[in-house]
């Protein structure tokens, strides 16, 4: 079967931003139909020393091959999408992404993650948001399953 | 396969695809009896109702489960022992109509955030020891039958013909149903009964449906296993988990049960209602990072499962090889981890539960069997685990594709691999002996390490035949034993000494010579030798530390409580100490990993709502493992004498066990026996065996002892009734039971310690009676 080649991740221009956390509003807004953010939004705007920095979901996949019912899969459009009526709960994807970007809000059990949807970029009044083109075979990873460091 | 992040519709296993007429299968169906019930809501973890079907009359109800009922067993095995407490009499025997097949599930069982919670305890009267059997098992059954509405399903009586049990969850209706054409065999009955079961043609209804079966070797042997499914969406095949010991599932196959099946409707992460699904899911997620981070450098589960413990166990000279002559052997590395890895099937989520991240359920796929009724058929093959390894290794069977074969025909034939193996190993080690020969084993040639004949055993077996060897071969050791003798083949102290089992059951795959404290881990339970209830080997051996009497005895208290703790909630004991926390060596006991201790205290609460400590804990399983004991000794045993257990799991028992680990041996009959230096070098082997039996037999009744005392038994291992009531355990019938068998005991003579000490030893105390004066 053919498999979409490429797909859309989130780019952050950190120079732009200035913290106004618009971006997690809109996402709260997509996922919980609520503006808190936070822990209610999908990508998150950290405030470091260095300025500020992106923490989100970029597609790489590895939570795919961990969830038992099949709930975690790539769409056509190359997205990783969670469905919502298939998922159990578990959380293993949670535990398992390497980045912490699945994430877990209080309000439900089900997780939820980064659609690339485009809704954050449309709310940052400063343009620091954009989605661009990756090819999956650059960004894709897979569980660990060896036996090297044993 | 390798590559990751394959779509789950285009898996392919590359096993032999089957097409079943299942609308021919139940149209052959007739239904006896059908029971609708009010569908009710899983609350903080308890269905708060156990289903009722009796064979015998048709009859299917339910039973309310009540706060009493909760304080006193909590639930899972507890619920078992209290039902079957109802329903059995002392004189209740494996075959009785009214014994009962148990499978229970617990307050946590089908969680889906914390690994290991999938767990169903079933529990019988076996015909291997005539006592209480549990087993453990995982797939979906369990948190399935709890999510239909029951948080325990009993099955008294006998069916006349072959049925199946359906319990709908869609529908709130539970059938007892003939089932005339189905297959015996679990891995295609299982397949039959899922697509007939499923609601819709898909993967997705297929995972909805769990089947309990067993196979055609349950029905001819002792050993039967239940197999529990577990419907794997990305290979299309019902997986299966086994609830092994103590012949499960021949008590299912004598009852003309050929499957149970449960449906569920749907469920998803909250369906147990817990009262703190936040904090649940807080320590599940920490739990799975830990997995991921720490899995590759500790135990490789997720690569390996628990095969991983081969190489380690040939390293320490505790791989059982050769009946258990032997802990380890030239050829081991044959069957180390690395070579089933190269078998397994890797990256897909191998938990027989949801989230279960540890995931040591791995399997072979595509497997060519290479004998038998499946000859030339491409197969999953599940497992093998560590234990079924070690009956390779126990048979001298060192070639990963027999192991995988003879798993595969076990489980299938639904055999517990341990009893099987075990057994086998034993009677080849007659046949080396010539006590058995090719004349008195039905033409099989059983000496180690043929696997033709191995396979030969299982398949005469699962088709019924009647030869007198395969027939009695088919009971296990214990019978084995006992036919040898009354037969008047070899010599009896050779063959009591030999034979791995204790109270009718057959030995698990360690060896324990070296480890006083495990032998008691195996010798000193409640259901036979398994490894279960404590294992202590690392501790007592390699660590020493727990070096005194008394610390064993804390040792053979405290851990057989924690680990029956995790049956009577539902759970896998793996995730408990099979990762551990990065920091957890530098906390005051590794050996009983705090952090996690805290995490099972904040998950029981979080489900139940409860606001238990650790201790707590202990007590909730002091309570029913005492009351399972106690029950032994109502069904007339449960005493010191059944807690006996063969000299080959204390030391060698032959001249080439001896002569193998000679340096070891004789220094210990300097050092523990007190033998001079020139006195052991004039020593003949016979009579050194002898010297070191003598003083191990009797560091095992001290032990025994000690543990008695510990856990507040009389020194015939009696629960006494001031222990059970402290315990809140106080039902008349049980305590008179008690006092009576300690009044008995007292006139014979049976209430004084059973080790001999020696000047500035002591007993655990010199008063007697001294459960009188608490």
């Amino acid at each position: 079967m053919e498999h979409q080649k490429t797909v859309k991740v989130l780019k952050f221009h950190p120079q732009k931003c200035t913290g106004c956390r618009k971006c997690e509003q809109a996402c709260s807004q997509v996922h919980f139909k609520t503006d808190e953010g936070g822990d209610k939004s999908a990508i998150r705007i950290l405030k470091t020393k260095q300025g500020y920095q992106m923490h989100v979901c970029d597609q790489r996949g590895l939570c795919i091959d961990m969830c038992p019912v099949g709930a975690l899969a790539r769409r056509k459009n190359g997205i990783v999408w969670l469905d919502k009526n298939t998922c159990i709960g578990c959380q293993a994807c949670v535990g398992f992404c390497p980045i912490g970007a699945m994430r877990k809000s209080d309000a439900r059990i089900e997780p939820f993650k980064c659609i690339s949807c485009g809704a954050c970029v449309r709310a940052c009044p400063e343009q620091a948001l954009e989605l661009v083109e990756k090819k999956i075979d650059d960004i894709k990873e897979v569980v660990y399953h060896g036996l090297e460091a044993h | 396969m390798v590559e990751g992040q394959i779509p789950v519709a285009e898996y392919d296993s590359g096993n032999t695809k089957h097409t079943w007429n299942v609308k021919k299968l139940l149209n052959a169906h007739n239904i006896l009896a059908e029971y609708t019930y009010q569908k009710g809501k899983v609350i903080k973890g308890y269905a708060n109702r156990t289903l009722y079907v009796n064979l015998s009359t048709n009859t299917i109800s339910e039973k309310p489960v009540t706060d009493d009922m909760k304080k006193k067993f909590t639930g899972g095995r507890g619920f078992g022992l209290k039902l079957l407490w109802d329903s059995i009499k002392p004189t209740t025997r494996w075959d009785s109509e009214e014994n009962e097949l148990v499978i229970t599930t617990g307050p946590l069982c089908g969680t889906t955030q914390y690994a290991g919670s999938g767990k169903s305890l079933c529990l019988t009267i076996s015909p291997s020891t005539d006592i209480i059997c549990d087993s453990n098992v995982g797939g979906f059954f369990g948190p399935y039958l709890k999510f239909t509405g029951f948080d325990a399903l009993e099955i008294q009586g006998k069916a006349k013909e072959d049925v199946v049990i359906v319990i709908d969850g869609e529908r709130s209706k539970v059938t007892i149903e003939t089932a005339p054409k189905e297959e015996v065999n679990s891995h295609v009955l299982n397949e039959q009964l899922t697509h007939m079961y499923a609601s819709k043609d898909t993967d997705s209804a297929r995972q909805k449906v769990s089947v309990v079966s067993a196979g055609k070797g349950a029905e001819h042997s002792w050993w039967g296993c239940l197999n529990f499914s577990f419907y794997d969406i990305r290979r299309k095949v019902c997986r299966m988990k086994q609830a092994g010991r103590g012949g499960l599932g021949t008590v299912l196959r004598n009852k003309h049960i050929k499957a149970v099946v449960a449906k569920v409707e749907r469920f998803d992460g909250v369906t147990n209602h817990p009262a703190d699904p936040v904090t649940l899911a807080k320590v599940g997620t920490k739990l799975h990072q830990e997995i991921r981070d720490l899995d590759r450098q500790q135990c490789n589960m997720r690569a390996v499962g628990t095969v991983h413990l081969v190489e380690i166990m040939d390293q320490y000279d505790l791989l059982p090889t050769e009946n258990y002559r032997f802990g380890s052997f030239p050829k081991a590395s044959k069957i180390f981890s690395p070579k089933f890895y190269e078998y397994f099937t890797k990256i897909i989520p191998d938990g027989c539960w949801h989230g279960c991240t540890m995931a040591c359920a791995k399997t072979v796929d595509g497997f060519t069997i290479m004998t038998g009724p499946y000859k030339g058929q491409n197969v999953t093959v599940d497992g093998p685990e560590y234990e079924t390894v070690g009956c390779g290794a126990n048979m001298s069977l060192w070639d990963p594709a027999w192991i995988l074969e003879f798993n595969f025909y076990c489980d299938t034939y639904g055999l517990d691999t341990i009893s099987t193996g075990t057994a086998i190993a034993f009677y080849m080690e007659m046949f080396e002996y010539g006590i058995l020969n090719k004349e008195r084993c039905d033409g099989l040639e059983l000496y180690f390490g043929n696997f033709d004949a191995v396979m030969e055993f299982l398949h005469r077996m699962a088709r019924g035949d009647k030869g007198e060897f395969i027939i009695v071969a088919a009971k296990g050791v214990r019978r084995v034993k006992d036919w040898m003798k009354k037969k008047g083949w070899g010599n009896p102290q050779l063959i009591e000494d030999a034979g791995m089992e204790s109270k009718g059951l057959e030995y698990s795959e360690y060896v324990t010579k070296e480890s006083l404290a495990m032998q008691g881990g195996y010798g000193l339970t409640l259901k036979g030798p398994q490894h279960d209830e404590a294992w202590l080997i690392f501790m007592d051996m390699v660590n020493n530390q727990i070096p005194t009497f008394k610390d064993k005895a804390e040792a053979l208290h405290y851990f057989p409580m924690w680990r029956t703790w995790f049956g009577l909630n539902g759970l896998c004991k793996l995730p408990w100490n099979d990762i551990e926390p990065a920091n957890n060596a530098e906390t005051d006991e590794p050996a009983k990993v705090p952090e996690h201790v805290q995490n099972y205290v904040e998950y029981q609460n979080a489900v139940t709502g409860w606001n238990v400590d650790k201790e707590e804990l202990i007590l909730q399983s002091e309570r029913c493992y005492n009351w399972q004991r106690a029950m032994n000794v109502w069904l007339g045993k449960g005493t010191r004498k059944e807690d006996w257990i063969p000299y080959r799991s204390i030391g060698p028992v032959t001249e080439m066990e001896y002569v193998s680990r000679k340096d070891r041996y004789d220094a210990q009959l300097i050092e523990k026996v007190r033998l001079k230096k020139e006195q052991v070098e004039r020593m003949s082997v016979p009579e050194k065996i002898k010297a070191l039996y003598k003083h191990r037999r009797n560091e095992y009744e001290k032990l025994a002892d000690a543990v008695y005392y510990r856990r507040g038994w009389t020194p015939n291992g009696i629960p006494t009734p001031q222990k059970m009531k402290q315990l809140g355990m106080d039902d008349s019938k049980l305590l008179k039971v008690l006092q009576k068998k300690i009044d008995d005991d007292e006139k014979v003579g049976k209430n004084v310690w059973g080790g001999i000490y020696k000047k500035g030893e002591k007993p655990p105390t010199t008063v007697h009676n001294y459960w009188e004066k608490w």
